[in-house]
């Protein structure tokens, strides 16, 4: 294989297995191989338990899986790195610093000047829409701007990958579709490659150019699919691509899915 | 109980006259006034400001009533001041009887006064009228048998006072006191002693406030009320930020480091309960009864407390934010610097007012054993002589200013860690 042959995002057999403290062990992830190119955007659903935290949290570095590998631009995944960014569903934010000193975290840690940093911060906060509020302090923001601030400080540091777990979980409805928007828009304009994990089948349809589905016992790849939606969302407003004509059955054929699983799930459990 | 049960009257009245005079004037806008279930709400039971201004102004007001102050108008009765008579029926070895009339003075007894004089001669027969002073809420013996003739001769004896049968062992009460009789037959004579506190047990509120005065200019024992104080805040001061220094490094320790957490958590728990009041013998033994004993003990107090919440603040971090921080390309010592210790603050800042409320109880405690100067040594030298009123002074001082440390420290908190409660 060549140097350009080599793809962006490579998850090459991974496997997880947590071994409980009464001697059971967990097979959370089982051969799970996957590939991502450049500026592509995925979503992952699966039913509770099918291990797609785990997923992320490999790919981030916090976990070593027990077999298999991460290969991001040609580098082994062994640790947290700030090219691969996180967006945290919440309570990630630092409480102690202002908006602005959130955005700008990465920068500061790199040893980024302060002029420098002030300009990405100012830059990034206008793409947001929270330009007016870089000296407030994060707690004074409802939970929408928080996620926004989430969402800068990740892209301050400019990094390859962006990991999203259920970035929008704790948001109310109104809010949470502004927000998917939001996250298109971003996506457009810097390029990057996002992984979101989410457990709206909606969510993973208007936000997936890919639709992972998962299964869980072990933690599998179950379906993908390419969609179309993300792309159209970028220009039009979601509530559009909603009427679309593949939009509807998609969604059913994904829903009853994850439903059969969940079924199996509490078959299995009885 | 009488205290007791005037307390709760004032405390039944105070609420219904308050709620009949305000009820009708209390603002019906507030949020709370339209909420329709208030009893279980805590966020609806606000402390009710006239509520505690009447609590206070009622503690003194009490205290006033029962020391006979002259701030307060109303008193409950004080003990007999003045002169008073009584008379006394003796029979003599020939089994005569005869009266005579004892004039008593009554006066506080820091007054110098002398007996009263014998007034209308009114005495029959041999028994002979006496004279006699006694001290507000003390009793005076009377030798009645002294000046009488064949007072001297078995078969003496008093059998009556004012008219009233008496006999050993039994009292008469007569006018503004009590008659007692002994078991060997001589009189005693109690004035009535009221419902007020004698100074020596409780003195006037002005009393203490001149006491205030007095020693905040002139000192107490050749010591200033200002080193007094200064000497206890100082220990204070002293021993929490000892106790600091090293007890937060050794609480970021323990929450970071396994090896650390299980050297030193069997020291810590077992340290924790042991209340420093229960260390003050070993260390003075250990480092003796002046500065160093006492700076020992108050960082004792403060060390396992700064220990336990710094640990707690590094245990109560958020892991996504540790998480967040690594995935912005923070370094294990910026981790430390920006995430862990900002995020502890709060705990520590919590530790911190109760190692400062610790402490301050404890200066005061360890100044009682032994100190040359400090509030506590002021209140135990006081309380050698007797000096109830600069006693009351320092307890009210000592609680003046730990309830002011509290304040500050909360103060402090609300400026450093305005964050405090609301991730």
């Amino acid at each position: 294989m060549t140097e350009t042959e080599q793809p962006f995002l490579h998850i090459d057999q991974v496997s997880m297995t947590f071994s409980l403290p009464n001697g059971a062990s967990i097979e959370a992830l089982k051969d799970v191989s996957l590939t991502l190119a450049e500026g592509e955007l995925m979503s992952v659903l699966g039913p509770s338990g099918c291990g797609k935290t785990t997923l992320l949290n490999i790919i981030a570095g916090f976990l070593a899986p027990t077999s298999g590998q991460v290969v991001l631009n040609g580098n082994q995944v062994t640790g947290p790195g700030p090219e691969r960014g996180m967006v945290f569903q919440q309570g990630a934010l630092f409480e102690w610093m202002s908006v602005r000193k959130n955005v700008g975290f990465g920068p500061a840690m790199k040893g980024v000047s302060a002029a420098e940093t002030r300009d990405i911060v100012d830059g990034l906060l206008e793409t947001v829409g929270l330009h007016d509020f870089g000296e407030k302090a994060v707690y004074e923001l409802s939970g929408g701007m928080q996620q926004r601030v989430a969402l800068a400080r990740c892209l301050a540091n400019d990094p390859d990958v962006i990991l999203m777990d259920e970035p929008l979980g704790a948001l109310d409805a109104l809010t949470r579709e502004k927000m998917q928007g939001l996250v298109l828009k971003l996506w457009k304009e810097t390029g990057k490659t996002i992984i979101l994990i989410t457990h709206s089948v909606e969510e993973a349809l208007l936000l997936g150019e890919r639709l992972l589905v998962m299964a869980p016992r072990p933690g599998r790849i179950h379906k993908e699919y390419r969609l179309p939606f993300a792309d159209m969302g970028v220009d039009a407003d979601l509530r559009e691509v909603k009427k679309h004509t593949d939009y509807e059955p998609m969604r059913e054929e994904i829903l009853s899915m994850i439903w059969e699983m969940e079924e199996e799930i509490m078959g299995k459990k009885e | 109980m009488l205290i007791l049960a005037i307390y709760v009257s004032i405390f039944v009245a105070a609420y219904v006259i308050y709620n009949t005079v305000a009820g009708g004037m209390r603002s019906r806008d507030g949020y709370n006034a339209r909420k329709t279930v208030t009893f279980g709400d805590e966020s609806a039971v606000t402390p009710n400001r006239a509520a505690s201004i009447i609590s206070v102004i009622s503690i003194f007001l009490i205290w006033g009533a029962f020391t006979g102050s002259t701030l307060t108008p109303v008193h409950v009765p004080g003990p007999f001041i003045g002169d008073t008579s009584f008379t006394y029926t003796a029979t003599n070895a020939q089994n005569q009887t005869a009266d005579a009339t004892v004039y008593v003075r009554v006066r506080p007894i820091s007054d110098t006064f002398t007996k009263p004089e014998l007034g209308k001669q009114t005495q029959t027969g041999f028994a002979k009228d006496d004279a006699m002073k006694v001290g507000a809420w003390r009793s005076g013996l009377l030798r009645a048998q002294n000046n009488d003739e064949g007072g001297k001769i078995k078969g003496y004896r008093v059998t009556a006072i004012d008219g009233q049968p008496i006999a050993p062992k039994q009292s008469v009460e007569v006018t503004d006191g009590v008659v007692n009789m002994t078991a060997k037959g001589s009189l005693s004579f109690v004035p009535y002693q009221g419902w007020q506190m004698e100074p020596i047990w409780l003195p006037a509120p002005e009393a203490v406030v001149r006491r205030l005065i007095e020693i905040s200019r002139d000192g107490y024992q050749n010591v200033t009320l200002l080193e007094n104080v200064g000497w206890s805040l100082f220990r204070v001061i002293m021993g929490f930020v000892l106790g600091s220094l090293v007890g937060i490094p050794l609480g970021y320790a323990m929450g970071l480091n396994n090896w650390f957490r299980g050297w030193f958590d069997p020291i810590v728990e077992f340290m924790r309960p042991i209340p420093p009041l229960a260390l003050i013998p070993l260390i003075i033994i250990w480092f003796g009864i002046w500065e160093k004993g006492k700076i020992s003990l108050l960082f004792l107090a403060a060390l396992w407390i700064m220990t336990i919440s710094a640990r707690a603040g590094v245990s109560g971090v958020n892991i996504t934010k540790v998480h967040a921080a690594y995935s912005l390309g923070a370094s294990k010592f910026q981790l430390l610097t920006r995430v862990i210790i900002p995020n502890s603050l709060p705990e520590i800042f919590t530790g911190a007012r109760v190692a400062m409320g610790v402490c301050w109880g404890t200066v005061v405690a360890a100044e009682l054993v032994a100190a040359e100067k400090g509030a506590g040594k002021m209140i135990i030298a006081a309380s050698k002589f007797q000096q109830t009123d600069i006693v009351i002074m320092g307890i009210i001082l000592i609680g003046i200013i730990g309830y002011g440390i509290d304040i500050l420290m909360r103060k402090a908190e609300d400026v450093l860690v305005p964050w405090k409660g609301k991730s």
